[in-house]
């Protein structure tokens, strides 16, 4: 009940404390219940997109997963845990039995390696570079961050497109490589674990720099003078004073770039040929070659289960050091 | 080496400052000349943009020397990257490690200085006991009051044993009281430790009652150096006098000088005698004086010897009560005397009264 008439007037009573910018405590305990309805009502539609358009697929994936395939695709509706089985076994045609195949791990295995080699790559020139934004002046950081999204406003599969352009055998770098007399022929460049990790890096770099850069831009750095001042060189410092401090940063950025390479689909597709299958590509063979819905379900929740995991973890270890910094 | 009471600690030589280059140069620092003695308090004392930062910030090895020298013990340090120098700084906003506890950040430099562990513990343990924080040894700086942090920052500069501890305005983001009481401990802590510091600070007051010595700087040039009376009661020049206290500068006319003195006429006709400082104009120009408020006293109006003057606004502040007054020009004048217990004020705006002069109150300056 609104015993308040319906007054939209939101009682804020927001102290901001004068250096850390932190609300008091009473703030919390002010606002009166009766208000939740308001707040409920702002973040409805949120919700309700959420509810509709990510509960639900997820839902259907995940009954999808443990039905029957039928034999031109869709699912008939028959419990079984086949598809999640047929992941680590093979059920041999004429005797039934099921023999350990390890076969899809192997590609699971393969994209979690090639989603950190991209990551740590991302990491390795998405650090200095944002780095060197956040010590630009001010005025001209702006430019700086606008030049690195700038790819963003081209869609993924004409990027990645142009990346295997410049990748192939006839492409600028060999013809380069080739008119300078450095190599004889053509090295292979497209259709390699190499073009898929260029392009997972080229794809998602703007995803490591930009959390990166937030937390450098907020980092005090005579932080580093006081490190310096107290004997410690250039590398001792970035690695005792700037790292642990924009920690939340670098992970932030690498799990933006992790999640999305794991599931990739594009990149590999176009850059690796189709020959190296990564999950994203047996995924999207179970429901259009293969017409195994149920498998590619499987498929998809061991990937959704995987992300969680990562998610989690690193969510612990972040509030364990939040909760180690204030106790 | 003999470290005697005498023996200059730090040099510098004719210490130019120039940033930029071509056209857009600008000259921060104007050939600095400066001696600081073995376990002296120094402070650097000016407005900001003085150029006083961009000094201690040299010394301390985060700013290059355009020119001229600067030597710590007779060692050239221009060489030499901040992470080489014997020399450690106490930050402005202390630039303490967020990530580290209390205890680590003290230990940091000792560290970093390749001491061993029990060293390093012991030393830290020490230093935490002589800022008083042993009890705080565990917590991040983040869980600490502002007294307390500065104290933190304090610890960690002096735990390597620097030779020489720069402080770029230590105080000046703690609230009053603090502050008054942090700089009896960091004088005590001084003398403690025998170490030299060079203090900089825009406060006067806060120089006045810390320092052995102070310099006093204005557009990159040094104005004056000397202890703190010196530099109050002897100020060379305007910039020095109106800097420091609260001084009254009436213009006069240089009549004559008699030895060491000088006979200055007032805008009302007054003859006044005063000390001279060096480089002040010669007989027959026009000058400024220095007049502390407080040296001035009021008697009978037209009593011998006195300026006659009237009242035209009092301000009472506590310890003392201001009196504005103006003369027979009407030049005006402030002064300051001391309110006696449960007295009323025993002149009020108003009142045409005698002003008179302590001996010594007045300076002829140089401009």
């Amino acid at each position: 009940m609104d015993d308040n008439g319906g007054a939209f007037i939101v009682p804020v009573d927001v102290r901001i404390d004068r250096r850390g910018g932190k609300m008091s405590e009473q703030t919390s305990l002010r606002a009166p219940r009766l208000w939740n309805w308001h707040r409920i009502a702002l973040f409805l539609p949120a919700m309700g997109l959420i509810g509709f358009f990510l509960i639900i697929p997820i839902g259907v994936i995940a009954i999808y997963s443990f039905l029957v395939p039928g034999v031109y695709g869709g699912v008939v509706w028959e419990f079984t845990t086949n598809a999640y089985r047929q992941f680590l076994f093979e059920q041999d045609l004429f005797t039934d039995e099921w023999a350990f195949n390890g076969a899809y791990l192997n590609i699971y295995g393969r994209s979690i390696g090639q989603a950190a080699v991209a990551t740590i790559a991302c990491l390795l020139v998405g650090f200095p570079t944002a780095y060197f934004i956040a010590t630009r002046p001010p005025e001209n950081r702006t430019i700086w961050l606008f030049l690195v999204t700038i790819p963003y406003w081209v869609n993924l599969l004409i990027r990645t497109l142009a990346v295997l352009f410049l990748l192939r055998d006839q492409g600028p770098i060999n013809s380069f490589l080739m008119d300078w007399g450095v190599i004889e022929k053509p090295i292979r460049l497209a259709y390699t674990n190499f073009a898929i990790g260029f392009g997972l890096v080229y794809s998602y770099l703007p995803f490591m720099v930009l959390p990166i850069y937030a937390s450098l831009e907020r980092f005090d750095f005579s932080l580093m003078e006081a490190g310096y001042d107290l004997y410690a060189g250039r590398w001792t410092i970035l690695r005792k004073v700037v790292l642990p401090v924009v920690a939340p940063g670098v992970v932030a950025g690498s799990l933006l770039v992790f999640i999305p390479s794991l599931g990739s689909f594009i990149a590999p597709d176009i850059l690796g040929g189709g020959r190296n299958l990564m999950i994203g590509n047996l995924i999207a063979l179970q429901f259009q070659g293969s017409r195994n819905w149920p498998f590619g379900s499987a498929a998809a929740m061991i990937l959704l289960t995987l992300v969680l995991l990562a998610l989690f973890f690193f969510a612990r270890r972040q509030q364990g050091g939040l909760a180690s910094s204030h106790g | 080496m003999s470290e005697g009471e005498n023996e200059i600690a730090v040099h510098i030589g004719d210490v130019v400052k120039v940033y930029g280059s071509g056209d857009s140069a600008h000259t921060a620092l104007h050939g600095i000349n400066l001696d600081i003695r073995h376990n002296e308090f120094f402070t650097l004392l000016g407005p900001s943009g003085c150029g006083k930062t961009t000094l201690l910030r040299m010394i301390a090895g985060f700013e290059s020397v355009t020119e001229g020298e600067i030597s710590l013990y007779g060692q050239n340090l221009a060489t030499s990257p901040p992470n080489r120098r014997p020399v450690n700084t106490v930050f402005q906003q202390y630039a303490l490690f967020p990530h580290m506890t209390v205890a680590k950040n003290v230990a940091f430099g000792l560290k970093m200085k390749g001491h061993g562990e029990a060293e390093t513990r012991a030393r830290v343990d020490e230093m935490l006991r002589l800022v008083q924080l042993d009890r705080f040894a565990e917590r991040r700086p983040s869980q600490l009051s502002g007294g307390q942090q500065q104290r933190v920052a304090l610890a960690r500069a002096l735990a390597p044993s620097p030779k020489l501890l720069l402080l770029d305005e230590p105080l000046s983001a703690l609230d009053l009281k603090l502050r008054q009481a942090m700089r009896l401990e960091l004088k005590q802590i001084q003398r403690d430790a025998g170490i030299t510091f060079i203090f900089v600070t825009h406060d006067q007051e806060e120089a006045l009652t810390m320092s052995d010595r102070i310099a006093v700087m204005s557009e990159g040039a040094l104005q004056q150096v000397g202890d703190s009376r010196d530099i109050y009661e002897a100020p060379v020049n305007r910039f020095v006098a109106d800097f420091i206290g609260e001084t009254n500068l009436p213009e006069v006319v240089i009549e004559r000088y008699e030895g060491d003195h000088a006979v200055c006429r007032l805008g009302d006709g007054s003859e006044l005698h005063c000390s001279v400082s060096e480089g002040a104009a010669a007989a027959g120009e026009r000058g400024h004086l220095s007049i502390r408020p407080e040296r001035l006293s009021f008697t009978a109006a037209g009593e011998e010897g006195s300026i006659r003057c009237v009242i035209d606004r009092t301000i009472y502040v506590g310890t003392d009560t201001q009196y504005a007054v103006h003369l027979g020009d009407g030049s005006e004048l402030v002064v300051r005397v001391q309110n006696e217990a449960g007295e009323e004020l025993p002149w009020s705006a108003g009142d045409e009264v005698g002003l008179r002069l302590a001996t010594g109150a007045a300076r002829l300056l140089s401009d």
